[in-house]
């Protein structure tokens, strides 16, 4: 990394030959785009808070099996995160297998947490939840939670394709470390995101 | 500030675990039912400080340049901030004076 960045001068740094932050092109596109995503999820997650506030809400989820189910979904999300931040290790020190290896890991989580939530989805459409009607109270209670809860499964599901293609070539060496880095930063975003859902969604839509 | 060669392994782990438990803990707040406020309050605060940890180890910000935290972080509150002031309130409005 010293070497790609080395430190700039001041002189340099506004003359435009410096790297004032100090990570590649690759990374600070990627946390542009996160930004920008975050403020996505956050106008999304403003609105549906909106909503919830000047309606009649309902709380339909049980604790158990609900909540503990979106609970094991968390675990799920947040061990990948894990094992995601072993690979982009792995990639630093050139250790092109166990970066392969921690990568797949990751994947079979994000592929576990969209089976499970999937399963999650089916149960609640066989209650008679869809984004037009609730069988709970407000309508708009089936549309926040499939438009916050699709959306993020979205992601998830890019996300496990975009880590794949970097799994794979990043096995070839079509990819570098910093590519690894960039799909790791995407992921922990995915998960990040879901800290928010699954608190403003689930849980306080606990039945009491 | 450390160094990129040595390894993290012992604290990603510990991150992990510290993450974990406090997912614990808005569980147990989920189950025991406080008020509406202490519930938001109390699960809002919670995701924040997951969030401070995702940021600062999982995606790397504590060991870049403190420059890219602040380019990225500001915005992103000031733009969250204005949400929160400006349009979140007028939601009580409807909820006093009717559709």
């Amino acid at each position: 990394m010293s070497d790609a960045h080395a430190e700039p001068t001041a002189e340099a740094t506004w003359q435009g030959g410096g790297s004032p932050f100090a990570v590649g092109h690759k990374k600070l596109g990627m946390w542009l785009f996160i930004v920008s995503d975050a403020l996505t999820f956050g106008a999304l997650l403003m609105a549906y808070s909106y909503l919830r506030v000047a309606n009649d809400w309902p709380t339909p989820f049980d604790f158990y099996p609900a909540i503990i189910f979106s609970s094991v979904m968390t675990l799920v999300l947040l061990s990948s995160s894990l094992t995601m931040v072993f690979g982009v290790s792995c990639a630093s020190k050139g250790d092109r297998a166990g970066t392969k290896k921690w990568i797949w890991a990751t994947i079979l989580g994000g592929l576990l947490f969209v089976v499970l939530h999937s399963y999650e989805w089916n149960h609640l459409i066989h209650e008679g939840l869809t984004p037009f009607s609730s069988p709970y109270g407000t309508p708009l209670f089936g549309a926040t939670f499939f438009t916050l809860t699709g959306l993020h499964m979205t992601h998830v599901a890019i996300g496990v394709v975009y880590l794949a293609v970097i799994a794979n070539g990043f096995g070839r060496g079509k990819y570098d470390a910093e590519d690894v880095e960039v799909v790791g930063l995407y992921w922990h975003f995915v998960d990040l995101v879901w800290m928010f859902i699954f608190p403003m969604v689930y849980l306080l839509s606990t039945k009491v | 500030m450390s160094t990129h060669t040595e390894s993290h392994t012992g604290l990603f782990i510990k991150v992990w675990v510290a993450l974990l438990v406090l997912t614990l803990v808005e569980i147990v707040l989920a189950y025991i039912q406080l008020g509406h406020v202490a519930m938001i309050t109390l699960l809002m605060g919670l995701s924040l400080v997951k969030t401070v940890l995702i940021m600062a180890y999982f995606m790397h910000l504590k060991f870049d340049k403190p420059a890219l935290s602040w380019m990225l972080c500001v915005p992103m509150v000031a733009c969250m901030l204005i949400m929160i002031g400006y349009f979140f309130p007028d939601s009580y409005r409807i909820l006093e004076f009717g559709p």
